[in-house]
């Protein structure tokens, strides 16, 4: 048995662990790996996520039961202090030895605390661990008790230093970046970017000192201060110092192996150091007489590492490393590729800057205009990926280049194809290096079927996540090319589409859920399956929500919206959007008496937020007295049919629009489909109610109403169509209740009018054929079960403040009459909103 | 941010960590066992800990985890849909569907953070939870 022991438990220590164990060849070998923070390997990467929700766990790549798991011994909170060489062996603070037949160094680096005058002082922090980061919380807390309006420096401009401008941001103190260099992240961007991204983060705040030398930290025993020249100060609270790494390189030091001359130690393109069967990886290794600071490259050593001690000895690390990059800084889009700036005698840029939208792309070509030799990307990096793989596979530019970076004109999409174009060679992860080769044979063999298989199979997507758009899209295209049609059906407990289970529910006569998964499903069902059934129920039965309340969709449930907080919003029905002084005044006093935000809402009525889950059955108990109904605000079924005022008061009307309106909302309401549905009426094609932007829609004309339908605002908008024109009030409602019936019946779960009338064959004219002309002799079934709906109605909230047993599942806990006591509200413009987590 | 909200937040995220069977001092009695639907959940309060319990009706299987979902850090998950994906049983946030196993506390359909999960019986039509303090 030979062991290998690991020294250093970061990032690309641990990454070295799961490639060893996910070798082919690592039988008879013992892995033993020292970590000297008190928690296993965590993600650095996203190390600023921790101010947001303060989760350490979040942060772990995996649990302490992984190492154990895969046999691995970790040993935490014990510092490696020496190495003998000679006997193979290392010593710990503890006073513990154990011997090794291969040593990986992957120690790490340690922030670099430039040598100023009083930077021992309290108050000045370095940016690096999750310690660190729980100290600066602390210290910026109590700052914060004496001081609202502290501030706080950050010393250094880059990456990390602008991560941390981003943490102070969060501890809700007044950020300052102060650089040495004359530009914001000077490795990585030009002058020009570095000023577009200065502008952008002032804009949010951040105030940044450019050229500045700190002299010393003012203050006697606490940070007061920094000093820069004479008459040059800036008073702080506190400094978080981000002036960039030096290698944890003490143990080859003293060991004597061959190191750098500024630090590092020496290792080939094996990551061999210069004692043969000790090997150093990640931020310590100094390789071609650099110190890699980014993840990609210190994954790819540890890869090399695993294989050389594995025997594999062909596997070494490449010349050139790419130093690409592309994060997201306070929410801004950054990113440099290749050679982000050069000389003009090595290639051309071509430059776009927009800085009244913060906006910076530049591309470098060659002198030929062939080749992309590099870029940077600042406020938008939608395009870097695609960009990047261009450069890296030194792909051909386009004719014209500048619409890599502008967009094509005259046309809408990108100047780029698909990621199908790419070559199989192309790196598509660079964390995990993998291929575009490795994602579609992975399919193409059958060893993936899904997107959730090629993540899980080949690690794809699960480092910075920056390609996932990439491997999503590689794996859409890669299984659309196969042939495989994602199938229709519902989920895994029903094999049906929704219309195949329409049929055999009412053809069995099926009456609840359980009775349904016995007859044609399997398994317990699922919040896909238990909505889409209780709606086709509701199609085929009409009861309320409140039969079998555990399948229906969470607001179902509880006849109520939730919102952000976990309370709920009610909204009474209105019809047409008329409503009597009287009523409003119940409103009012019902809002004032349970404290309820009040807004009214894009369909004419008035919603009520903020209520508690225990409150409801009071709310409502009070508005069903006035006279109000549910407003059926909470599910997939009418919601309004908005009005103008029409001929009644309106010069210009052509018809009755509120009359119909009250009219066509008394009729549909409480009817269950598959998506939500929206109506207008209008008095005259002025159009005020909008009546062309909902599923469906009746506009006043000479001589009877036009009948348009299948329209929606939302996401993507559409136009309803003309179905029928100059009908009368019985024609309209005739022509709606077969086309609703029909639209229940045949869409898919969530499917709005619209784009089921997209997936319609026929399209609109076949709907006109199926409403108008009855060309599949179904109309009269479809008017016979919407008029028996429509007889059926009840309003499911007077059901539940008159029956006592549904009235009890209006409680937050079952076992206390305590209200939620995390429900916290702050004022807002004389009302109230809830108490938010961040920001 | 406001400082109340950190130390909220902190605080919250901290007082729920999964409890396992032969790790439990007290068993909790939380409730009837007619006081949780059928197939579907509530929430029950032990101490300054909201719980969520389901009862499956259909296998005969009780679960409790935590009410918090770790995702926008809402008291709201005993009011989701339960279901199984695969086998495992499962409950859907009510605010974004998110879901997590009630078997091992494992986000289903992201990479959130696991929710916390707590050993559960029933004894003599009485819910009983298991908890180490």
């Amino acid at each position: 048995m030979k062991t290998v022991i690991v020294v250093g438990n970061g990032m690309v220590g641990y990454k070295f662990c799961e490639k060893f164990i996910a070798s082919s060849s690592n039988n008879g070998y013992k892995l033993l790996v020292f970590g000297e923070e008190p928690r296993p390997a965590y993600d650095r990467v996203h190390l600023s996520e921790y101010f947001e929700n303060q989760n350490a766990k979040a942060l772990e790549l995996a649990p302490a039961s992984w190492y154990s798991d895969n046999g691995i011994e970790l040993i935490t909170g014990q510092r490696v202090t020496d190495i003998k060489k000679e006997n193979k062996e290392i010593h710990t603070a503890t006073g513990h030895s154990y011997t090794y037949d291969y040593l990986v160094l992957a120690t790490g680096s340690v922030p670099f605390v430039p040598p100023i005058s009083g930077v021992e002082k309290e108050g000045v922090f370095v940016y690096r661990t999750i310690e660190d980061l729980e100290d600066m919380l602390a210290y910026a807390s109590q700052i914060k008790a004496i001081k609202p309006n502290g501030r706080a420096a950050i010393l250094g401009g880059g990456l990390l230093g602008l991560e941390a401008g981003k943490a102070v941001l969060d501890m809700g103190l007044e950020p300052h970046v102060v650089e040495f260099a004359p530009k914001l992240m000077p490795r990585q961007l030009d002058t020009r970017s570095s000023n577009v991204l200065q502008l952008k983060l002032e804009s949010m705040g951040i105030q940044i000192h450019l050229s500045k030398v700190t002299n010393q930290i003012l203050g006697d025993r606490v940070i007061e201060g920094m000093e820069f020249g004479e008459d040059d100060r800036l008073d702080v609270d506190m400094l978080i110092i981000s002036a960039g790494i030096r290698p944890r390189d003490e143990l080859g030091k003293t060991c004597g192996l061959d190191m750098g001359t500024r630090g590092g130690i020496v290792v080939n393109n094996k990551m061999q150091t210069s004692a043969k069967d000790i090997f150093a990886i990640g931020e310590v290794a100094l390789y071609n007489q650099m110190i890699y600071g980014l993840v990609a490259p210190g994954y790819e050593m540890a890869d090399v590492a695993v294989n050389q001690i594995l025997g594999n000895q062909e596997v070494t690390m490449p010349e050139d490393i790419d130093m690409s990059t592309k994060l997201k800084l306070m929410g801004v889009d950054v990113a440099s590729f290749g050679t982000p700036y050069m000389p003009a005698d090595k290639g051309l840029s071509i430059i776009f800057e927009n800085k009244t939208k913060f906006l910076y792309k530049r591309i470098n070509v060659s002198h030929d205009g062939k080749t992309l030799l590099g870029g940077i990307l600042v406020g938008d990096a939608a395009d870097y990926n695609i960009l990047h793989q261009m450069y890296l596979n030194g792909m051909a530019l386009p004719d014209n280049a500048e619409e890599l970076i502008v967009g094509a004109r005259g046309e809408e999409g990108s100047a780029f194809g698909s990621a199908m174009d790419l070559p199989d060679t192309a790196q598509i992860c660079s964390c995990e290096s993998v291929s575009k080769g490795n994602i579609c044979s992975s399919l193409l063999n059958g060893e993936s079927d899904s997107l959730k298989d090629i993540i899980s199979c080949t690690k794809a997507a699960t480092g910075c996540g920056g390609c996932k758009p990439m491997v999503v899209e590689l794996v859409n295209e890669t299984l659309k090319s196969m042939g495989k049609e994602v199938k229709d059906v519902i989920c895994e407990h029903f094999e049906y589409t929704r219309q195949e289970l329409y049929g055999i529910i009412k053809v069995k006569g099926i009456t609840s859920y359980d009775e349904a998964l016995d007859k044609c499903g399997q398994g317990d069902g699922c919040e896909v399956c238990k909505p889409a059934l209780a709606s086709i129920f509701a199609t085929i039965y009409n009861d309320t929500a409140n039969k079998e309340d555990v399948i229906q969709d969470s607001n179902d449930r509880f006849l109520a919206n939730i919102q952000r907080n976990g309370s709920y919003s009610v909204v009474p029905r209105i019809p047409g959007g008329e409503i009597t002084p009287e009523k409003l005044i119940v409103i009012g006093e019902v809002a004032k008496e349970f404290n309820l935000y009040t807004k009214i809402t894009g369909g004419q009525r008035i919603d009520l937020f903020g209520a508690e889950l225990n409150d409801l059955p009071a709310i409502w108990k009070k508005l069903i007295a006035a006279g109000f109904e549910s407003g059926h605000a909470y599910g997939k079924s009418l919601r309004t049919v908005k009005s103008c005022v029409g001929s009644t008061w309106c010069r210009y009307g052509m018809d009755e629009s509120v009359s119909f309106a009250i009219a066509l909302e008394e009729r549909y309401k409480g009817i269950r489909s598959p998506h939500k549905l929206k109506g207008g009426v209008s008095g005259c094609i002025r159009e005020c109610a909008e009546a062309r932007g909902k599923d469906f829609g009746v506009i006043a004309v000479e001589g009877g109403w036009n009948l348009y339908v299948c329209g929606n605002g939302g996401a993507t908008p559409k136009h309803a169509q003309l179905l029928a024109e100059q009908i009368d009030n019985e024609t309209v409602i005739k022509y709606l209740d077969r086309f609703l019936m029909y639209y229940i019946r045949t869409a898919a779960p969530l499917m709005r009018t619209a784009a089921w009338l997209e997936k319609l064959e026929g399209g609109i004219e076949q709907l006109k054929k199926v409403v108008i002309e009855d060309s599949l002799n179904i109309a009269e079934e479809l008017e016979t079960d919407m008029q028996g709906l429509v007889d059926k109605y009840e309003c499911e909230w007077k059901q539940a403040v008159e029956n006592e047993e549904i009235g009890k599942r209006f409680k937050h806990f079952v076992n206390t009459d305590d209200k939620d006591d995390n429900l916290v509200f702050v004022p807002m413009r004389e009302q109230k909103m809830p108490q938010p987590w961040t920001n | 941010m406001d400082q109340l909200n950190t130390n909220n937040m902190e605080t919250l995220f901290h007082q729920y960590a999964p409890v396992a069977l032969d790790k439990v001092t007290v068993w909790f009695k939380a409730c009837h066992e007619q006081d949780i639907p059928e197939n579907g959940g509530a929430c029950i309060k032990y101490k300054d800990k909201q719980i969520a319990v389901y009862h499956f009706k259909r296998k005969q299987k009780w679960y409790a985890c935590q009410n918090l979902c770790p995702h926008k850090m809402e008291m709201v998950l005993s009011r989701g849909m339960i279901g199984d994906s695969e086998g495992i049983a499962k409950v859907a946030c009510p605010m974004h569907k998110k879901t997590f196993s009630l078997e091992t506390g494992e986000n289903l359909n992201g990479d959130l953070p696991s929710i916390a999960t707590f050993p559960i019986k029933v004894e003599n039509g009485f819910v009983y939870i298991g908890f180490s303090e």
